[in-house]
């Protein structure tokens, strides 16, 4: 689906949408790492990421879902780097899992950037190279005396110029070249630089077309009830008052497909949404709670307790940990906790779907896996690909909630049933109900130290749930995902052992931003705190103590040490806490400052490092950041997802809080940009390390030491 | 079904609702403007405000009803060309990320403006604690309001 800002742009959409062929000239697509001509438009079975018109249009392609990390700003400009073009000239259009767009149409874990720098620059580098060697030929002119700029070639001797649009169909004939040259970063204009986003005025303005406002001709609406107690079966349902509900034209059950577990379901069809919402409210619904109706947040602490008595399965073992934490003079343990929490994207799940002709099905969604849906119901309906027109919408907020396809099944299923195009909308209630949530893990930590504090054996247990559903999961390995990291950080133990203990779980869960690093670096990064305090050493050169080796792990703390000025004296009443965090996504570290207000703190000031390699906007890298930051603290300080009789305590925002406005802690945001092989990912590493920097800043401040999350701020 | 009459942006739209439809429902499926967002239903995000008698309401649990015939403005209505000073602010500060709450957003603080034309960080604590945000522009929003107060 494209965004359109202008009118003008409108039209040019309208034009290409078809995608009929008429105005198509030149199209660029990768095939492996090598780009090559997608060809015209109709036969093309590779990916024509850019497009250029004979009336000078250039349509970007963008396969990776805008949900406000900014894809829709940082892969175009890829794009528009190379081909010398300003993003604000072209239509950007995201790609709906399309088979000619490739594997890839999805964003999730940091990846949009750092898999794409490479590959999509070389794309607008080819269309360029082709461009200029297009307008030489046609002056007669070298090669080497043209360039491009501004989406025009130039003739540096003469100072003529030829827009992009008059030459695309002799460019189109040229060979693609082999190598096309990259860009010095010295001469880059947008990638480096703090560019702004083309979807900001859309933003700003109620233009930005998501999910939810997605209206197609003859549409109904659904509201859909399902059991609040996970792992209930439907017995029965009374609509009789449903259908005399004005404005409800029917009933029909569904289901609701999520990673093992079908759900039952039942949705009430209305005219308009406000009338199917009144309908639902007005089913009798009885369930067989199947026994699921005990299940309570209280028996199943103790669980996870009880369970990290067991050895666990090895993550990763180095030297001989028993040995050398039984010998060690000086012992430290302790146990972490950390709460179950939602996604709480502010659009609730919607979706809709039209089935047309018996075989053909279009689906609008604010998704994060255009790929995926593409993948599973032209499978799961038997249709070929085709058949299938995929609009990727806008998402307002999806942190990997968007990652999973269970609302969308229920609109196409709801199609298919009464031969209408159908909205399905969750309600706020239905999303923090139902789930999926981020798991609790718990955490046994162990290390052994040596008398004058040298850190001589290390353990980090994990104890908790898996989001990795698999139907043969073999319980006596470790996952990797519910491990994520703690093996991985750059600290030399001499001495390690990891473990794994995996908890059963009834209940969903999923990938939520930063993953499983959000509830280890907890742990992790307060566990060297403690480790610290018992060598009665700084925090900070503690850490620093077990990098002898060069690391960007140690160039994080370097940094936060100069940035937050580490060694100044703070103010009586005042500390300050350090912590890092490396995973697959990136490395992040904050150094937070608190003060002692009441019985709680007030954060004064985080000071966040941030390490990247490359950069490609570093204005939006910062509010990353601090966007992250955020959400950590939420994950923090308030009540996180708690069960009882079966089901959530919490149904909505007045009892799952998210930190508010007034709660905002000062955010300073330090990017680290030092070249190199690795390009690390933006959206996520922002998250991990924020509540263990605070808790340890409390720590510093007052000598309390939380192990649990969440806690009370105003009362630690 | 009763016919109410809905000024909205200072245009008349006949529509034939039940009384109890919040007006939110009533903007986005029936006046068809869809800027004004749906988050939670029960007043406690914000998405959905928009200003009655230039008041800021949550128009989710506001019944229609009590909306007929007054003067409603949505997001759409404060300017034509994405001109209005906190939109200016908004762009140059870059707030938005997913951008579904700031429709919102900006309504709070458009009349947070018109009634402080230069409010502190406590009176933008006050005014903005309405409005969720879960990708976390708080910091920017604080900052955007800063500036739409120079650019008034």
């Amino acid at each position: 689906m494209e965004q359109v800002l202008s009118k003008i742009n409108r039209r040019h959409f309208l034009k290409v949408s078809g995608i009929t062929g008429a105005g198509f000239i030149i199209g660029l697509s990768l095939k492996g790492k090598n780009v090559v001509k997608a060809g015209e438009i109709a036969p093309y079975g590779l990916t024509p990421f850019v497009m250029i018109e004979k009336d000078g249009t250039i349509t970007i392609f963008n396969p990776k879902p805008e949900m406000g990390q900014g894809t829709f700003q940082s892969i175009p400009s890829l794009i528009a780097e190379e081909l010398e073009v300003p993003l604000t000239g072209v239509i950007i259009r995201q790609t709906g899992g399309e088979k000619i767009f490739g594997g890839g149409q999805s964003a999730g874990g940091s990846s949009s950037v750092r898999g794409s720098y490479f590959e999509l620059r070389k794309v607008g580098a080819s269309a360029k190279e082709m461009l200029v060697q297009a307008a030489a030929n046609q002056w007669k002119v070298p090669v080497e005396e043209c360039y491009a700029d501004d989406a025009k070639v130039f003739h540096k001797p003469s100072g003529k110029s030829i827009g992009y649009g008059d030459l695309a169909e002799a460019a189109s004939k040229l060979d693609v070249p082999k190598d096309p040259k990259l860009k010095d970063p010295k001469d880059f204009k947008l990638l480096g630089k703090n560019t702004p986003r083309p979807d900001i005025p859309l933003k700003s303005s109620g233009r930005a077309v998501f999910g939810i406002d997605v209206e197609v001709p003859g549409m109904v609406y659904a509201s859909v009830a399902h059991s609040p107690v996970f792992g209930a079966k439907l017995v029965s349902y009374d609509d009789a008052a449903a259908k005399k509900v004005k404005g409800v034209i029917g009933v029909e059950k569904c289901q609701r497909k999520f990673g093992p577990y079908t759900y039952d379901a039942i949705a009430v069809i209305g005219e308009n949404y406000w009338a199917a919402l009144q309908g639902r409210k007005a089913l009798t619904i009885k369930w067989d709670n199947q026994g699921n109706d005990t299940f309570n947040s209280k028996d199943y602490t103790q669980y996870l307790h009880d369970l990290s008595k067991q050895e666990g399965a090895i993550d990763k073992e180095e030297g001989d940990f028993d040995k050398a934490y039984s010998e060690a003079p000086v012992k430290v343990d302790a146990f972490y906790e950390t709460p179950v929490v939602s996604h709480s994207p502010i659009e609730p799940m919607n979706c809709v779907a039209s089935w047309t002709d018996g075989d053909k099905l279009e689906i609008w969604a604010s998704t994060q896996v255009p790929g995926g849906i593409m993948g599973e119901f032209t499978k799961k309906y038997n249709i070929p690909e085709e058949n299938l027109t995929i609009h990727t919408m806008f998402s307002g907020g999806a942190f990997g909630r968007r990652l999973y396809t269970d609302f969308v099944g229920e609109a196409v299923q709801l199609s298919k049933a009464i031969g209408k195009p159908v909205k399905v909308l969750w309600t706020r209630e239905d999303d923090t109900e139902q789930g999926p949530f981020r798991p609790m893990t718990f955490s046994a930590l162990k290390a052994g130290l040596s008398a004058d504090g040298k850190a001589l054996a290390f353990q980090h247990k994990v104890i908790s749930p898996t989001i990795r559903y698999s139907k043969n999961y073999d319980k006596t390995k470790t996952d990797g995902t519910m491990t994520e990291g703690i093996s991985e950080q750059k600290y030399e133990f001499p001495n390690m052992k990891n473990l794994y203990v995996n908890a059963d779980f009834h209940v969903p869960v999923a990938a939520w931003r930063a993953v499983t690093s959000t509830t280890l670096a907890f742990a992790h990064e307060s566990f060297i705190d403690e480790m610290a305090v018992k060598a009665n050493k700084d925090p900070m050169e503690f850490r620093l103590g077990l990098l002898t080796k060069d690391s960007d792990t140690k160039t994080v703390l370097q940094k936060l040490k100069e940035v937050s000025n580490w060694d100044k004296p703070l103010p009586a009443g005042w500390g300050r806490g350090v912590a890092q965090y490396e995973f697959f996504a990136g490395l992040a570290g904050y150094v937070i400052e608190v003060s002692k207000k009441g019985n709680g703190v007030n954060i004064e000031k985080a000071y966040a490092v941030i390490d990247l390699g490359t950069v490609v906007n570093p204005d939006m890298t910062k509010a990353q950041v601090e966007g992250a930051a955020v959400m950590a603290l939420t994950a923090a300080i308030k009540s996180g997802i708690t069960f009882e009789n079966g089901q959530t305590v919490q149904k909505n925002f007045n009892t799952n809080q998210l930190v508010r406005i007034n709660e905002m802690p000062k955010v300073e945001v330090h990017i680290l940009a030092n070249g190199g092989p690795r390009i690390k990912g933006v959206g996520e590493p922002g998250l991990p390390p924020f509540a263990p920097a605070l808790c340890n800043a409390i720590y510093a401040a007052t000598g309390k030491r939380i192990r649990k999350l969440p806690f009370d701020i105003h009362n630690v | 079904m009763p016919e109410y009459t809905l000024n909205v942006n200072n245009k008349d739209y006949k529509i034939d609702v039940d009384a109890q439809m919040p007006l939110l429902w009533a903007i986005r499926d029936f006046v068809g403007l869809k800027g004004t967002k749906f988050g939670c239903g029960i007043a406690q995000c914000g998405a959905c405000t928009v200003h009655l008698e230039g008041t800021p309401i949550r128009s989710c649990s506001f019944p229609v009803a009590a909306a007929a015939g007054k003067k409603i403005t949505t997001i759409e209505g404060i300017s034509e060309n994405i001109d209005h000073a906190v939109q200016k602010a908004w762009i140059e500060m870059q707030v938005p990320q997913c951008g579904y709450c700031q429709s919102g957003q900006i309504m709070s603080a458009v009349a947070l403006l018109k009634n402080k034309p230069h409010p502190t960080d406590a009176d933008i604590d006050a005014a903005m604690q309405g409005n969720l945000c879960r990708c976390g522009t708080y910091q920017r929003i604080r900052s955007a309001i800063h500036r739409a107060a120079e650019l008034v």
